[in-house]
């Protein structure tokens, strides 16, 4: 087998890499040179570019992924793992031209494990794909990042995802028990345990979140859930999102943890609205979808003091899912939003930042300023019940000069949030998109111990090197990352 | 960047110092997990004292000297609660141990429930990691590695916690001949389900219809009757895969209770020690010499020696 692009043409300066040469000999066709695979993989889900990818491999097994980081270990080469590159901070984006490791060809789930209420899965079973197999079991994979019909396990868990339930059931790193990682030094571990603690020092908790540059994850046993026997959702619509907020945060002071909360804003419930059908107030300047399960008696207590709550804060308007059908055409709405989007503007920029939610009204009211500050048009949907701000910055591409105000707009958001005492993301991760404002939310000492916890996992700098930790604490030099393979590999 | 370093926490971390064995003792409840200290340690106090409680953010920000009874309550004053356990240990203590609360189905992992950590590093400079908000994920997670860690890659000065409500209602309730594993899938609310090779003890917990349901339900496995608690727990600690008490060996764990669903087995008799593999030992031996390069932070303690 010879490095061929797709139309069977040889690459004889790509081939004459040995890397090129090592990792054919183990996986065959399953390794990718050409132009077109390497320049697609070469970005994420983000604005971001920059990236530059080297050979691009589609391992099958955990032997293989071991095979590929001795190979890269062996001729000095940095790995970067990918799953679908859903991510929005960059952090799949390959620096270096390093060999690319795409985990969506493992993507079985090996077992399911009632009594333990857990299921073995590889890194590259999607999201959705998981919950849909334990439906007719009775149960399902808690974490629902948006993304979830897109998104693989392996990806969640580099990134310790959230989604809309995650309120009340935690986010990823809470329904990860024990890992199978490829180790930079191309070992396979098991972090964590199955057992109710394991011994030793949390390895697993530490593992998770970290954007592909502690391991590559080959395998995890996953917390099942049950399904809840009943299920209440609520729409709410106010006149401005501040009332939304305030409800929010009046809903927690209460002692109730909805399973989730969810706010969108003014324009966004009306392209949503569009694009679904649901029954979205097009009238509202803010909607509320809240979600509360349990027992049938239980969540209509619940639900009870939440439409109450609501009142008193100015709702104007308050529906309940009639049924089941009725909540996923709400769902689909919230969880298609950042589709919908294109009706309103051809491109936008997702952002993630977190606040207390006692801040999320004021941080909002920042949010509107600075981008009309910035000349650009902000629309809001995000996940309320635990304070995390989503704000989309919309934009045309083609408009000349426009990105740089969209980060403009973008750093001052992240600066209004760290100063309301939030922090720099919630969900979507550091990546290169928020690297070098990791030292506006922490001090030397602090990003130090950072770069020891990746130490401890990677002392080699080779997997996923120039992400996360700011260019004064990163093992890699980033410029010299920028130049890396620009001969045969650019 | 918004550290506001304060007396107690700069005294703490001149107490520490930067040389010589160091280790915190808390309330001492649990002083012997993990085997002794190096004869030469000095044995220090960390600052104690609730900092800043939001109950409508459900944090809490608290000095890890503080008795886990006076954080509670002060988190009773306004419904809510945390997964330390209450045992008569200090939060530092707690989260150095990282042993989850008996009642762990409804109150969550401890680990889950650190947002922020500051803690003095082995060369004596305090560290920040987490953040104070409920959800967080900005660079590595590095609050993990402390919880649990016996002190030994930071002393522990000051912890933000998730905080949770308590529900209305909570019941103790047991019964004899009754399948504890079927008590489990049938009850939502229990909090916990313990079984003792006899008697199956149940919390129940929740809005007082749901409690009120799952016990009528419950009615078709047995006749429960109301218990004040828990049984009296062997003294040993066990960590088992919940599937694993099906075939639980009272030979080897001599008299138990054994927490259904979890995993845990309170036993007469230590576990055997849980050795993982080199390669695993090897990254867990890196992040000891990055973290306590001379070895100095509570020095003896063995993480894998059996509670
Ligand atoms: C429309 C939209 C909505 C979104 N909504 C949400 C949301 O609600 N919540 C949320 O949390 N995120 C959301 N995201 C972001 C994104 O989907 C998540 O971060 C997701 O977890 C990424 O998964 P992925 O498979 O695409 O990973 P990638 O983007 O391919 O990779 C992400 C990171 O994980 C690493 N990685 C991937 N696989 C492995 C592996 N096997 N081993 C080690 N490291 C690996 C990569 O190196 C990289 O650092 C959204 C994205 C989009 C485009
Ligand atoms: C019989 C008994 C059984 C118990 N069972 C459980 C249980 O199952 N689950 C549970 O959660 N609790 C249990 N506890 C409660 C236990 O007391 C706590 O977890 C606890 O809070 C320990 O705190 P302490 O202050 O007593 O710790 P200590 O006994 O003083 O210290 C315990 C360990 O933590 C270290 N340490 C203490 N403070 C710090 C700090 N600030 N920084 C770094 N390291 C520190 C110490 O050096 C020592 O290694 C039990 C208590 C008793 C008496």
């Amino acid at each position: 087998m010879r490095a061929k692009d797709r139309r069977g043409a040889r690459h004889p300066q790509l081939a004459s890499d040995p890397v090129v040469h090592d990792l054919e000999a183990l996986l065959g066709d399953r390794v990718r040179v050409d132009g077109a695979e390497r320049s697609l993989l070469s970005r994420d889900a983000s604005v971001f570019s920059g990236g530059r990818a080297g050979p691009v491999c589609f391992p099958l097994s955990t032997e293989e992924v071991q095979g590929i980081v001795k190979i890269a270990a062996r001729h000095r080469r940095n790995v970067v793992a990918r799953g679908a590159g859903t991510g929005l901070a960059g952090a799949a984006i390959p620096l270096g031209a390093p060999i690319v490791v795409v985990t969506t060809r493992m993507n079985r789930i090996r077992s399911v494990e009632i009594e333990d209420r857990l299921a073995w899965v590889e890194p590259g079973v999607i999201n959705l794909d998981l919950s849909k197999q334990l439906r007719p079991l009775g149960f399902h994979y808690a974490p629902d990042p948006s993304s979830q019909q897109a998104c693989t396990i392996g990806g969640n868990i580099s990134t310790n995802s959230g989604g809309p339930h995650c309120l009340a059931y935690g986010v990823t790193s809470e329904h990860i028990l024990c890992l199978e990682v490829v180790g930079a030094d191309g070992e396979v571990m098991v972090l964590g345990g199955l057992d109710a603690e394991p011994a030793g020092l949390d390895l697993r908790g530490a593992f998770v979140g970290g954007e592909g540059m502690l391991g590559i994850v080959t395998a995890a046993a996953v917390r099942i859930t049950a399904n809840p026997p009943a299920v209440r959702t609520l729409l709410l619509g106010f006149s401005t999102p501040r009332e939304a907020a305030a409800t929010v945060s009046a809903v927690i002071a209460a002692g109730i943890v909805p399973a989730a909360m969810e706010v969108m804003d003014r324009e966004i419930t009306r392209a949503v609205e569009n694009f679904v059908h649901a029954g979205y107030p097009l009238d509202a300047g803010a909607v509320l979808l809240a979600e509360v399960d349990g027992t049938e008696q239980g969540s209509a207590i619940d639900a009870e003091v939440i439409a109450r709550i609501g009142k008193e804060h100015g709702a104007t308007s308050i529906r309940t899912a009639e049924d089941a059908e009725a909540r996923d055409r709400l769902w689909k709405g919230r969880k298609t939003a950042f589709g919908a989007i294109a009706q309103i503007a051809p491109a936008y920029y997702l952002h993630d930042t977190v606040v207390p939610r006692a801040a999320l009204a004021s941080v909002l009211e920042q949010v509107y300023a600075i981008a009309e500050r910035f000349g650009l048009l902000v629309v809001n949907v995000f996940h309320a019940g635990d304070g995390n701000l989503h704000p989309l910055l919309l934009f045309d591409p083609d408009e000349a000069g426009v990105l740089e105000r969209v980060h403009g707009a973008a750093a001052e958001i992240v600066r209004a949030s760290l100063a309301a005492g939030g922090a720099l993301s919630g969900e979507h991760g550091i990546g290169i998109e928020k690297q070098e404002f990791m030292s506006e939310m922490f001090g030397p000492d602090d990003l130090d111990h950072q770069a020891r916890l990746r130490r401890g996992f990677d002392p080699w700098c080779r997997l996923n090197p120039g992400k996360v930790l700011p260019s004064a604490h990163s093992c890699a030099d980033l410029s010299e990352l920028a130049r890396a393979g620009e001969g045969i590999w650019a | 960047m918004s550290v506001t370093v304060d007396r107690e926490l700069v005294s703490f971390c001149a107490e520490v110092g930067a040389t010589g064995p160091v280790a915190v003792r808390g309330a001492g409840t649990r002083f012997e997990v993990g085997g002794p200290l190096a004869p030469e340690t000095r044995v220090v106090a960390a600052p104690a004292g609730i900092r800043e409680y939001r109950p409508e953010e459900m944090t809490v920000t608290v000095l890890a000297g503080t008795p886990v009874a006076e954080l509670h309550a002060a988190l009773s004053a306004a419904g809510q609660r945390s997964a330390l356990a209450e045992r008569g240990g200090t939060v530092g203590g707690a989260l150095a141990l990282g042993e989850d609360d008996l009642r762990v189905l409804a109150r969550g992992k401890v680990r889950n429930s650190v947002l922020q950590l500051r803690y003095v590093s082995a060369d004596g400079v305090l560290v920040k990691v987490g953040a104070p908000t409920v959800k967080n994920v900005s660079g590595f997670d590095v609050g993990r590695l402390m919880v649990g860690a016996l002190g030994t890659l930071g002393l522990l000065a000051e912890a933000v916690l998730r905080t949770r409500p308590t529900p209305a209602v909570a019941r103790w309730w047991c019964g004899e001949g009754i399948d504890p594993c079927a008590v489990r899938d049938l009850a939502r609310s229990a909090s916990v389900v313990l079984f003792d090779g006899t008697t199956t003890t149940l919390q129940l917990e929740g809005h007082e219809v749901d409690v009120d349901a799952d016990l009528v339900a419950l009615g078709r496995l047995g006749a429960f009757r109301a218990c004040e608690g828990p049984p009296p727990l062997p003294p040993h600690r066990w960590s088992l895969r919940p599937s694993e008490l099906l075939r639980l060996d009272g030979h080897a764990t001599g008299s138990y209770v054994a927490s259904i669903g979890v995993g845990t087995v309170f036993a007469d008799r230590p576990q055997a020690r849980r050795e993982p593999p080199a390669a695993v030992r090897a990254v867990a031996a890196r992040l000891k010499a990055e973290f306590d390069p001379s070895g100095r932070l509570s020095p003896g303690r063995d993480l894998l020696a059996a509670h």
